[in-house]
This record gives structure tokens, C-alpha cells and sequence, in this order.
């Protein structure tokens, strides 16, 4: 943590007061509601929470696709209005270009800046290098992996330059030894460019190896409900995560979350599911239980 | 949520970049294979194109042997082939035919019609759909018009085109034009209502302005369904044609079979029909071709 603010940093995000709610037949609906968080220069931070619990809309904001209804988001103390190359984003689905090849799409947003194309297809050539991926740089996504295909997304989302780094549950949709992977080749990347990464995933893990710092999320209307540092020392190491350290962090956080879980779907098993399954509960709570 | 990885390779420390890079597959054999060996797996690869290709040449070959039978015993059941010219009968009247200019110029101003009505019909009806797929307003003014009309044959047309424009050679371009407008109209539009808008997302924080995410993202993206209106538009295209040919034309290859019809020229008729589908076959061969060139990510699959 330390030395990654060796040299200058950029990417202070600060987002105060925020909230935001959808309008429907039954009224305005709260999707977020009183929230703040921030993310230091070179830091990497985390948001965790309970499926459905606004952690994508926060990141959706700050990356300036939606609107807060109270609030505002800022980066290194402007206002985020619309969405713009100095914020970074990976998505779930990827979302490349299936048009494009690999190294198209790297050169994205450097063409969109009106880079000279030889100049760009340079600097794509040395990004690919570094992600392991020169060698398909003329294939098209659809070739690729899933693993493949978040490193070239990653890549992208970095070519630009940003001053930090969003990413929206980037690698839930990969095997679980492709995840460790790209977590490795994320932090590689994050050490190197020292830029702010705000991370949202629901696997308590990774936010854990990953992080400076986690936020919980509440269920729906989402809001902080800890904010928890994670001192493990870097470069971390898997070996970490068998650790009694890592350990004690990681029950903390599930359990912070299993509550949170367990509002969100609190309703249904109460009333209907725990009387179909005919579970004794013999006073214990619902918690201890599953 | 411990993952197996993670307790196979307790002391694994950070693997470099590179090596999570998957290293190529399949090494080339020391050895060149030899010619026979590169035929049989040729053959191996293609098997099941080969196969298509040989059944279709039989299917083809039988569809001529059974009209040839049909009508050299001028069979009647239902059906009545009397009248009907044979394949033989028809081959030459096609080799009279092919150093006839007449009949040469029949098929030119055909083409020409369709590439005319065609042209304009792709260059006015996939820009349209593109704005309206982009700019709901010119949708919501454009589309119930285009809804109302839409479902008129281009024959339909035919009446009403003569009264519209000063030349018949103005009116049969006008229905070709008609008869591939819609299709193309409405299929661009659909590519356009099918554009992931997490790409757009992608693009727009990667940079990209509005004109820049309509060149890079709404256009390509949508690009397989406006090839699909084209096919269809060409497909449609013919159909108006050779309708209106045969009413309102002096020339061109619907004209063409009708007046062979008329001069009781049998074997002109088969003729003019063969020369027809086979015109139709390659000018959507042609499209399918300039598909695979526009969208090379697509051919590769």
C-alpha cells in the first residue's frame, strides 16, 4: 500500500451525499440512498453487497451513465457529468467490439482522441506485450477466451491513460482459476500505473486479496454499512488467503453480508420457505441456522 | 469459495504477465506431410461440403431428366405438358438466343433497372433506418407512414407509377425501387433496435462522441441486419421487376418471357424464367459476397 504512492497518483474519487431512486407505477423507487464514499489517489477499493443491493448503480455513477438524485460525484474534485475517458471502465460482458480486433480495440480510445494511427497501433502492440496477449492482437473477440477477452478489456479501459479505474463484477462470469489469474494480472497492472481502482464484485474473496479497503453494502436501498481496511501486507500472495488474517477478514465480511442477504430475501423464507422445508429453528435465528 | 487452484499451489507466488498468456497450440510436425497425406485431410475437412455439393449436382441432373421425360411423352395427369418445351428444346433456343443482341438487351436493361432501383433504394432506406433507429423523433414522424405503405405490393404500384413519372423506364426503376426500399427499411431499423447498449456505454467511456459511437458502434454493429434487408430487398427487387415488366414494359426479361408467350414461342418462355432465376441467384450471390467483405469478423466463424 505504501509504495504505491510513491510517485504522484492521481484519481481522487469522492462521492458525498449520494442517492438515487428509479421512478415506476408505485412511485420513486430507492436503489441507493445516503451514501459516501471515496477512493484516495493509488488506492484500490472495494464494494461488496448482496445481489440487487445498487453496488453496479454506484459504480454506474461515478462513471457518470446515471444521474444521482442527490449528490454528486467528483474526481480529483470535478464534477462527474457524463461519462469520459478519464474513467476507465470494465464491464462483466466484456464488451468488446466484435468488430474490431484485439488490438482495435485496444487503440479505441486513442483513436477516438485522434492519436495518428501508427503512433496508436504502437502503443497498442506494447499494452497487448504487457497483458500476454501480442500474439492475437489481428484476431477478433469472438476467438478468445473469457480470460482472453478481459485482458484485452482491461487493456482497453487502460490505454487511455485514466485516472482511475472502474470495473463491474469483471470477472464473475470467468472459472475460478482463470479468476485468480486475472486478479494476479490486475494488481500487476494497478502496481505499475498507480491509478485509483473502485471494484465491484460480490465475491467476498477476491475483494479481500484485491483491496486497500472494502465497503459493504445494505440490501436494497443500498447504503455503507462498514467500511472494513485490509492491512495484509503486498505483493500479496495466494498463499495469503489460507492465512489466519485473511481468514478473520473474510468471516467478518461474510458475515456482515450474510445479514444483508438474508434482508433482502428475509420475506420469502420466513413466511413460505421455512414452513415448505419444515425447518426447526429451536430459537436460534435464521442466521446461525444456514 | 476457496477455489481449487488456490490449494493446489500453496507457495505459487505471482505468476509474470506473460506466462498467463495461453502459449499457441499444436506445434508444426518436423516433417512436411506428404501430398497425399494433406489430400486425405482435405477430404476429411470437407467431407461435408462435398457431399452437399455432389447430392446437388444429382438433384439437379434429376430435375432435368424428369422434365425431359415429362414432356417428351407430353404427359398428362392434372397437369397437362402438351404444350410444355423441353430441356433440349430450350437449350436451343438459348444458344440462338446468346448471339441474339435482342435478346442481350433484354437482360442488360433488366440489370440495369434492378442495380438503378436496387442502388437507391440501399442508399436512401439504410441511412433513413439508421437516423430513425438513432433519433426517435424522425422515427416517430417516418415510421407510421412507412407502416401504411409498407404493405402495398410493388405491383400494386404499377398503375400509379405510370401516372407519376414521364417515362415507363422512370415507373418500372420507381417499383423495383419500392420493392426493395421496405425490406431494407425495416430490417436496418431492426439491426438498429438490437445494438447492445453496453457497447455504446464501452464507447462512450473510452471517449467516443455521438458521431463517433453512430460511425463505430450503431453502424457495424447493425451491419448483419441491414445485409439481411439487402438480400431480401434484392430478392424483392426481381419480384417487382418482372411484374411490372410484363405490364407496362417494352423491354427486358420479364418482357422478354411475356412476348413469348404472346408469339406463342414456348421454349422462350422456359427460357426467359431460367434467365430470371438465375439473374436473381447471382445478384444475391453478390450480396452475400460484398457481406464478407464489409464484415470480416463474421466470415471467420
Amino acid at each position: 500500500m505504501s509504495e504505491s504512492l510513491a510517485s504522484e497518483p492521481k484519481g481522487h474519487i469522492e462521492v458525498s451525499n449520494f442517492s438515487l431512486s428509479y421512478d415506476s407505477i408505485e412511485g420513486p423507487v430507492q436503489a441507493v440512498t445516503d451514501t459516501q464514499i471515496h477512493v484516495k489517489p493509488g488506492e484500490f477499493v472495494s464494494i461488496v453487497g448482496p445481489s440487487g443491493c445498487g453496488k453496479s448503480t454506484l459504480l454506474n455513477a461515478v462513471a457518470g451513465f446515471l444521474k444521482p438524485t442527490t449528490g454528486i460525484s467528483t474526481v480529483d474534485g470535478e464534477r462527474v457529468s457524463g461519462p469520459s475517458a478519464e474513467r476507465g471502465m470494465v464491464f462483466q460482458q466484456y464488451s468488446l467490439f466484435p468488430w474490431k480486433t484485439v488490438r482495435e480495440n485496444v487503440e479505441f480510445g486513442l483513436k477516438m482522441r485522434g492519436m495518428p494511427r501508427s503512433q496508436r497501433e504502437r502503443a497498442a502492440r506494447t499494452l497487448l506485450g504487457l497483458a500476454g496477449l501480442e500474439a492475437f492482437e489481428k484476431h477478433y473477440p469472438e476467438k478468445l477466451s473469457g480470460g482472453m477477452k478481459q485482458r484485452v478489456g482491461i487493456v482497453r479501459a487502460l490505454a487511455t491513460g485514466p485516472k482511475v479505474l472502474l470495473l463491474d463484477e469483471p470477472f464473475g462470469a470467468l472459472d475460478a482459476q482463470t479468476r485468480v489469474i486475472m486478479q494476479q494480472i490486475l494488481t500487476n497492472m494497478w502496481q505499475r500505473l498507480k491509478i485509483s481502482v473502485l471494484f465491484v464484485t460480490h465475491d467476498i474473496d477476491e475483494a479481500i486479496f484485491l483491496s486497500d479497503r472494502v465497503y459493504c453494502m445494505t440490501a436494497r436501498p443500498g447504503s455503507i454499512k462498514a467500511e472494513i481496511p485490509i492491512p495484509l501486507e503486498r505483493p500479496r500472495q495466494q498463499a495469503m488467503m489460507m492465512s489466519s488474517e485473511f481468514l478473520a477478514l473474510r468471516r467478518g465480511l461474510m458475515s456482515l453480508i450474510r445479514e444483508e442477504s438474508l434482508k433482502a430475501m428475509g420475506g420469502e423464507i420466513n413466511d413460505m420457505g421455512m414452513q415448505g422445508l419444515n425447518i426447526e429453528l429451536h430459537g436460534h435465528s435464521l442466521a446461525d441456522v444456514i | 469459495m476457496s477455489s481449487p487452484a488456490i490449494l493446489r499451489h500453496p507457495e505459487d507466488s505471482m505468476p509474470a504477465i506473460a506466462e498467463a498468456g495461453p502459449v499457441p497450440a499444436a506445434t508444426p510436425p518436423a516433417t512436411p506431410p506428404s501430398f497425399g497425406t494433406l489430400a486425405l485431410r482435405w477430404y476429411r475437412l470437407n467431407q461435408g461440403r462435398l457431399r452437399a455439393t455432389a447430392i446437388g449436382i444429382i438433384s439437379l441432373l434429376a430435375f432435368l431428366l424428369v422434365w425431359h421425360l415429362l414432356t417428351s411423352y407430353r404427359v398428362v395427369f392434372f397437369v397437362r405438358f402438351t404444350n410444355v418445351p423441353s430441356p433440349l428444346a430450350v437449350y436451343a433456343s438459348f444458344t440462338k438466343a446468346i448471339h441474339d443482341p435482342k435478346f442481350l438487351m433484354h437482360i442488360v436493361l433488366s440489370c440495369r433497372r434492378i442495380f438503378i432501383g436496387f442502388s437507391l433504394a440501399a442508399i436512401v432506406g439504410v441511412p433513413l433506418g439508421l437516423i430513425m433507429g438513432r433519433f426517435k423523433l424522425v422515427h416517430e414522424i417516418i415510421f407510421p407512414v412507412a407502416e401504411v405503405l409498407r404493405p402495398i405490393p410493388a405491383i400494386a404500384w404499377v398503375p400509379m407509377a405510370i401516372m407519376l413519372w414521364p417515362t415507363n423506364e422512370q415507373s418500372i426503376v420507381f417499383i423495383t425501387f419500392l420493392g426493395s426500399f421496405f425490406p431494407i427499411l425495416v430490417n436496418t431499423l431492426h439491426g438498429m433496435s438490437l445494438v447492445d447498449p453496453v457497447l455504446v456505454r464501452a464507447a462512450q467511456c473510452l471517449g467516443a462522441r455521438e458521431r463517433s459511437i453512430f460511425r463505430e458502434v450503431y453502424f457495424p454493429a447493425s451491419l448483419p441486419h441491414i445485409f439481411t434487408g439487402l438480400t431480401i430487398g434484392m430478392g424483392v427487387a426481381w419480384v417487382s421487376l418482372i411484374a411490372a415488366e410484363m405490364i407496362s414494359g417494352q423491354y427486358g426479361i420479364g418482357y422478354f418471357t411475356w412476348e413469348a408467350y404472346s408469339l406463342v414461342q414456348y421454349a422462350d418462355i422456359a427460357l426467359g424464367m431460367i434467365a430470371i432465376g438465375v439473374l436473381g441467384l447471382g445478384s444475391s450471390l453478390l450480396i452475400r459476397g460484398a457481406g464478407h467483405l464489409v464484415m470480416p469478423w463474421r466470415s471467420t466463424r
